[in-house]
């Protein structure tokens, strides 16, 4: 069974005839080509495929398609405007954050939402934000590092507006509702329990 | 010379990384060929059984449905060193997580739903899954046909009738009357589980295959030659009919080293009429269908005077191979020439077992086989320094290599090598050895330190080369092409900088081209071994040198003056005497053109190669040889904090020296050295795959995995880089990228002997294993 759905990705708005079990990641990759985010593992459990939805941070394999009606999404795609990297995107440049580069979306996402709920978050802050997000490569001291910096350069200047644009491109989009809390409750997660794994 | 750099040993951002920071990086994951299929596999739900029967026939008439292959029609064997796999199974299946059928259809939806329909029977075995157990007489055969396989020979020697792979020997001096005149011995067992490489891009391939016997073919793989080589003896086409790319890789760390999917993906696009297949592996197939680390068992015996010198070292390594030991023949054979750590040992015995088991297979893991014997020699060097009543660093400093002595396979060592010594008083150093800890408020937490040595060369066919082109644009910059594949190591962006450097053209100005394809990159081995950097940056200096000589020999003649009286600099060719008489290359790359039309030259294109230089097979009865083009040294100290409530541990600081020769990027170098350290944390603290006593692994996913996240990293890390240089490494450099993770777990269960004083034999320390060994109740397996 195929649903419409209407939403705004990146700011530009999109209809879309989707079925009801595709997932918000499927929608992003193969209908829209927004390929910048990416499949680790497709149960939720790695953060690369980690987009914003109303402004929360959430993992799109784990959200249907047909859920992101009506909300408006943000992707890795969507960080640089008028071809100028954010100042996020520079700190990770500045930093060596990024090695293969697979979680990198991923990472600026998780990264973003922190920064819009939290200007000027602690490391602790940062560390949790990014705790659902793995990285094989680079032991996450360049992204904390990163992320301190583009939170500290950010400071005093005008932060990205976090309310979603309504009209884009002189195309009205239904109004966003309010986003459920998700898999936005990452942060909220108790501390990671490794004593388990073998 | 190290003044005049402008580019080498600078702190240079990657050149991939704007690509990667906005979601432009593509990989293979993100491809899509006009007509593509998706496949999908059903995997064997077994450890060791035969295959009594397959019906397909319900998943073939599923609409959608473009091809269903089994192992029957497949008769093909591969590997690297080993020949000894199927591309899918036949007849037995050797691992739980074995690829059985392989379907590929219009969406991955159809695909797999198509694998629940195929019916497979099965005739269930006993399994092999203990590697000790499987080299006593009477035990089952894995591979009772192991006397057919090719494989490398000289090299590599498979004993048929038995589970063993491989057998790799080193025998130095007289072993027996060493140890029997020692003062101190010390024996001690050792465990590593397999673990995964989990790179954050899981496998994946798209393959069309093309008339006639030619195929196109995107791969996630470290080593674009070698993936058409190994398809090329496999199918018995040319290499030219095959042409690889690789596009952006998300990750590798050895696990996409050799040959994958790709077969798999070949096969079913040629049974789809020739429409192309994408195989991505899902997270779950990434862990119990792709290769792993292999499990190591250790015997560690160690004899020394009185005064802390090491007379004898005797270790037997048993390598749990898993179901196939295509690639892991080389590691046991490379653990056997670095057995006995970076230490003089006059008297040494070795015996590496690679032995076949009904698990899955193994393969290079970053620094592989280095992690594992070293988790045992320095556990084992630390116990027999605490026998001699020695500081574990003295007892270290009193036996490393050092000039005038010789590795335990004969190799001088000499002042090229670096210095090891170098590094361990600069890893202890700087935790401030010797110092206790600083007292913890909480009374149940203690806190200890420990120290750690690690070495490592390059371990690769004796003839192992590589090449690099480097071509001029029309606006003067430089095109570099290589076929070594930068997964994230950052290796492109350092043969920028040399290339800037040697070119004397402004960085901005060189470009590596991405993407490497075998249709127009030069060749390379495969990008393993921490060997491109130095090989292929020995490529890229030669290549600038070849661009060089032609540009200045255009100028000359367009100048008027002899070749060496020019000069070349920013991008300009001028003469020496007479800077203002000057040239831009961009005058000069595709031929130069006097005022009257005449014109000389032509476009620039200079070529660079480099290859391995008296390496030599090792001797099959004592190991006796040159396996290495070059060693890397190091140290970790490491301070912890132990929870004895829960098991914790917490790193308070970790030091990393290595000798890096000549660090050539400050910044990707740190990079790599932090990200290595905590992967080897990974490996140290908790990672290890859990099976059943049938076999059946029981952890595939992350939830039961756990790999490092963001909140279990150090509360202080640092590197110390070494700058001896290595004689023939590109401005005296060495490879560092494996090395970073080697040793880790060594020198945590040191540190945890400090804290504790409880020897820990078996990775990894999770806090279970610890609380329990704390309690009283565990550890010592």
């Amino acid at each position: 069974m195929s649903h419409e759905i209407f939403l705004t990705v990146n700011g530009q708005a999109e209809r879309a005839t989707v079925p009801a079990s595709m997932t918000l990641l499927e929608l992003l990759r193969e209908s829209l080509h927004l390929t910048g985010t990416k499949e680790g593992c497709g149960i939720g459990e790695c953060g690369a495929c980690t987009v914003l939805l109303d402004g929360l941070p959430v993992t799109a394999c784990l959200v249907l398609a047909v859920e992101a009606d009506g909300c408006e999404v943000r992707t890795v795609e969507g960080e640089a405007s008028d071809g100028r990297l954010s100042v996020l995107q520079q700190a990770f440049i500045d930093a060596g954050a990024a090695q293969c580069g697979f979680c990198t979306p991923g990472m600026i996402m998780s990264a973003r939402a922190l920064l819009e709920r939290s200007p000027s978050p602690s490391d602790g802050e940062i560390v949790e934000a990014i705790a659902g997000n793995l990285c094989r490569c680079t032991g996450y001291e360049s992204i904390v590092q990163a992320i301190r910096r583009a939170a500290e350069s950010l400071n005093g200047r005008e932060t990205r507006k976090s309310g979603p644009s309504l009209a884009v491109n002189g195309q009205a989009v239904k109004r966003p509702r309010r986003a459920k809390a998700r898999d936005a409750s990452r942060a909220d997660r108790p501390r990671s329990t490794q004593g388990g794994g073998g | 010379m190290t003044a005049e750099l402008r580019y080498v040993g600078k702190p240079i951002s990657r050149d991939d990384a704007v690509d990667k920071v906005t979601g432009a990086a593509r990989y293979t994951h993100d491809l899509a060929v006009p007509g593509m299929l998706h496949a999908a596999l059903v995997t064997s739900p077994h450890a060791s059984a035969k295959i009594v029967r397959i019906d397909a026939s319900a998943a073939s008439a599923l609409p959608g449905v473009r091809a269903v292959l089994t192992g029957g029609g497949l008769d093909y064997h591969l590997g690297l060193y080993m020949q000894d796999k199927r591309i899918l199974a036949r007849n037995v299946v050797r691992y739980q997580g074995e690829p059985v059928v392989a379907v590929a259809a219009d969406t991955l939806d159809t695909a797999r739903e198509a694998c629940r329909l195929v019916r497979v029977e099965y005739d269930r075995l006993d399994p092999v899954l203990d590697p000790r157990e499987a080299l006593a007489k009477g035990s089952p055969l894995v591979h009772p046909d192991l006397d057919t396989y090719e494989h490398m020979r000289g090299v590599f020697f498979p004993q048929p009738r038995t589970n063993i792979a491989h057998h790799q020997k080193v025998r130095k001096g007289d072993f027996d009357t060493a140890i029997a005149s020692a003062d101190v011995t010390l024996t001690a067992k050792f465990y590593n589980p397999p673990v995964q490489h989990v790179p954050m891009e899981t496998h994946a391939a798209i393959v069309q295959a093309l008339p006639v016997d030619r195929a196109e073919i995107w791969t996630s793989s470290q080593s674009p030659y070698t993936v058409r080589h190994l398809m090329s003896v496999c199918f018995g086409v040319p290499h030219a009919n095959l042409r690889v790319r690789v596009p952006y890789v998300g990750g590798g760390f050895g696990g996409k080293a050799g040959l994958h999917l790709e077969p798999l993906a070949y096969v079913l696009s040629k049974a789809a009429g020739g429409r192309p297949v994408k195989v991505v592996a899902t997270r779950e197939q990434e862990f119990n269908t792709l290769p792993s680390r292999q499990g190591l068992h250790s015997t560690v015996e160690i004899g020394a005077d009185r005064d802390g010198v090491i007379g004898a070292l005797k270790a037997t390594y048993v390598w749990d191979a898993g179901a196939y030991a295509d690639y892991g023949v080389n590691v046991g054979r490379a653990a056997a020439y670095s057995g006995a750590g970076p230490y003089v040992v006059p008297n040494c015995w070795i015996d590496s077992y690679v032995v076949y088991t009904n698990k899955i297979f193994g393969t290079a893991y970053r620094g592989f086989g280095h992690l594992e014997v070293l988790w045992g020699i320095e556990r084992a060097i630390d116990m027999m320094a605490r026998k001699l009543a020695m500081d574990p660093v003295e007892f270290r400093r009193a036996n490393l290599l050092r000039e005038g002595e010789t590795t335990i396979t004969g190799e001088p060592f000499t002042a090229g090598h670096g210095s090891p010594v170098g590094c361990l008083d600069a890893a202890a150093q700087a935790i401030a050895w010797g110092r206790p800890s600083d007292p913890v408020d909480e009374p149940y937490k203690v806190r200890g330190k420990g120290i750690a040595m690690l070495h490592k060369a390059p371990a690769m066919p004796t003839y192992t080369s590589c090449a690099a082109v480097i071509k001029l644009d029309e606006d003067g910059a430089a095109d570099v092409l290589v076929s070594g594949v930068d997964y994230g190591q950052g290796t492109y962006t350092v043969l920028k900088q040399i290339a800037a450097e040697e070119l004397r053209l402004p960085i901005d100005s060189v470009h590596v081209t991405w993407d490497c394809d075998t249709a127009f990159s030069p060749y390379d081995w495969q990008t393993v071994a921490s060997r491109f950097a130095y090989m292929g940056g020995n490529a890229v200096i030669e290549a600038a040198a070849d661009c060089l000589r032609q540009i200045r020999d255009v100028a000359s003649s367009a100048l008027g003056v002899a070749a060496d009286e020019v000069v070349c600099e920013n991008g300009t060719a001028f003469v020496k005497t007479d800077p203002d008489r000057r040239i831009p290359y961009a005058q000069l790359a595709l031929g130069y053109t006097f005022e009257n039309g005449n014109s000389i030259g032509g476009p620039i294109i200079g070529r660079g190669r480099y290859i391995a230089t008296g390496l030599t097979h090792l001797d099959p009865q004592t190991g006796q040889g040159l396996p290495a083009q070059y060693w890397t040294y190091g140290a970790h100290a490491v301070e912890i904090e132990v929870d004895t409530r829960t098991g914790e541990i917490e790193i308070l600081d970790i030091a990393t020296a290595l000798d890096a020769g000549k660090v050539l990027n400050p910044k990707l170098c740190v990079g790599q050295v932090v990200g290595g350290v905590v992967q080897g944390l990974g490996s140290a603290l908790w990672e290890g795959f859990v099976f059943d006593k049938d076999g059946r692994f029981l952890n595939p996913a992350f939830v039961d995995y756990k790999i490092p996240t963001a909140k279990d990293i150090p509360r202080s890390t640092q590197q110390i880089l070494l700058e001896n240089p290595q004689p023939g490494g590109p401005y005296g450099a060495r490879g560092v990228a494996e090395h970073p993770m080697i040793s880790v777990p060594g020198a945590i269960g040191n540190a945890l002997h400090d804290a504790l004083g409880i020897e820990f034999t078996t990775l990894p320390l999770n806090y279970e294993r610890i609380l329990l060994a704390i309690r009283g109740a565990g550890e010592g397996t």
